[in-house]
């Protein structure tokens, strides 16, 4: 028997997935107790695809779509926040389920904390006035402009609304060019268009 | 260049620390060292430079994981109870099967048990096995050596057995 051979076969042989699953389930645990898990994320599947969720100790600082490349997404939360980012859903629950509840029409406004370190500056502040934008509304990239306190910025509002991080809890699909027509989008126009009309028939 | 996600890490390589801390101790233990590397490796990670040998700082932390197991089991069992180690008495003729493997390899002496673990279990070149183990290269070529030479004697080939080994072509 040629046991230099067949030992590493043998021995590679015995992953079980319970045991990895339940390595897993054991890090993201003591990971979140001891402090460590600085990025926790899951994915969901919702009506506009499925979802890439992420949040910091601080609040949800990333929601992606199933067009932005996770593997990508995943490696700039590496580089902007913290290379400590695992998959581990309980910190996302109550996001879960509250985006779940937004899709039926049940929630018009979310209550989760957000983290949106991931946007600074001018940027930020765009974010923090488009939150007062109520369900079913809508507003024009010129008026946020304007509530945001640089009336002219008027394309540096829709650079702060295309690169959202946080997008459908900050509602930046609200956001709306003044002819009427959707605009850009990180999901894509066709999700805009989807999530105005599903809001306007609820 | 940047760290990738530490998820990355865990999803690569959890199968190899999983096995070598089954290689080193009891199952239930294993686990348990195999949860203690990875949040170790979790508060070390984002000051590990980039260009990192990812496999071989596990196992490395793998292998102190386990020896503090085994030395905590060592301060809490009394000795005149430490049962005889198994090995030696498979049946002749039996079946390979990979718990009776798993058994031989656990029965080695520590140091053989250990170079056989990181060189075969956890594929590592003898530099980084000798690395884990605090050793010369030549020390844990010789250990792998005389490890694999005691499993050869205590887990005798069944008959026909050298037939169904694989060819390398077969070991993707």
């Amino acid at each position: 028997m040629d046991l230099d051979h067949l030992l590493p076969d043998l021995l590679s042989r015995t992953d079980d997935a319970r045991a990895l699953a339940d390595l897993r389930a054991t890090l993201a645990r003591r990971a979140e107790a001891e402090g460590l898990l600085d990025v926790a994320y899951r994915t969901i599947d919702s009506p506009v695809g499925r979802l890439l969720l992420a949040a910091t100790p601080e609040g949800l600082v990333r929601v992606a779509f199933e067009t932005e490349d996770a593997d990508r997404v995943l490696s700039e939360l590496a580089t902007q926040v913290s290379p400590r980012v695992l998959l581990a859903p309980a910190r996302l629950d109550a996001v879960a389920s509250e985006l779940e509840e937004y899709f039926a029409g049940r929630r018009h406004a979310f209550e989760v904390p957000v983290d949106l370190r991931l946007a600074r500056g001018f940027r930020r502040a765009v974010l923090e006035r488009l939150t007062q934008v109520p369900y079913a509304g809508t507003v024009s990239y010129g008026e946020l402009a304007a509530r945001a306190g640089s009336p002219r910025a008027v394309r540096a509002v829709g650079t702060a609304c295309a690169l959202n991080p946080v997008p459908l809890v900050v509602p930046c699909h609200r956001v709306v060019r003044s002819d009427g027509a959707p605009g850009r989008y990180r999901g894509g126009p066709d999700v805009k268009r989807r999530l105005l009309a599903m809001e306007a028939a609820a | 260049m940047s760290l990738p996600p530490f998820e990355r890490v865990v999803t690569e390589h959890a199968g190899v620390v999983l096995r070598v801390c089954r290689a080193l101790l009891p199952d239930h233990d294993a686990q348990d060292a195999a949860a203690e590397t990875f949040l170790s490796a979790l508060r070390a990670y984002p000051r590990l430079r980039p260009d990192s040998d990812v496999r071989a700082w596990l196992v490395t932390i793998a292998h102190r994981k386990a020896l503090d197991v085994l030395r905590a089991r060592a301060r809490s069992v009394p000795v005149a109870d430490v049962p005889e180690r198994p090995g030696g008495h498979l049946p002749d003729g039996a079946a390979v099967r990979d718990d009776d493997l798993w058994d031989a390899v656990r029965a080695l002496p520590d140091k053989q048990r250990l170079a056989v673990a990181y060189r075969y279990v956890a594929d590592l070149a003898y530099a980084d096995v000798a690395a884990a183990m605090g050793t010369s290269e030549a020390a844990a070529r010789r250990n792998a050596a005389d490890g694999v030479k005691a499993l050869r004697r205590r887990y005798p080939a069944p008959d026909g057995a050298t037939g169904t080994a694989t060819t390398p072509e077969e070991r993707v």
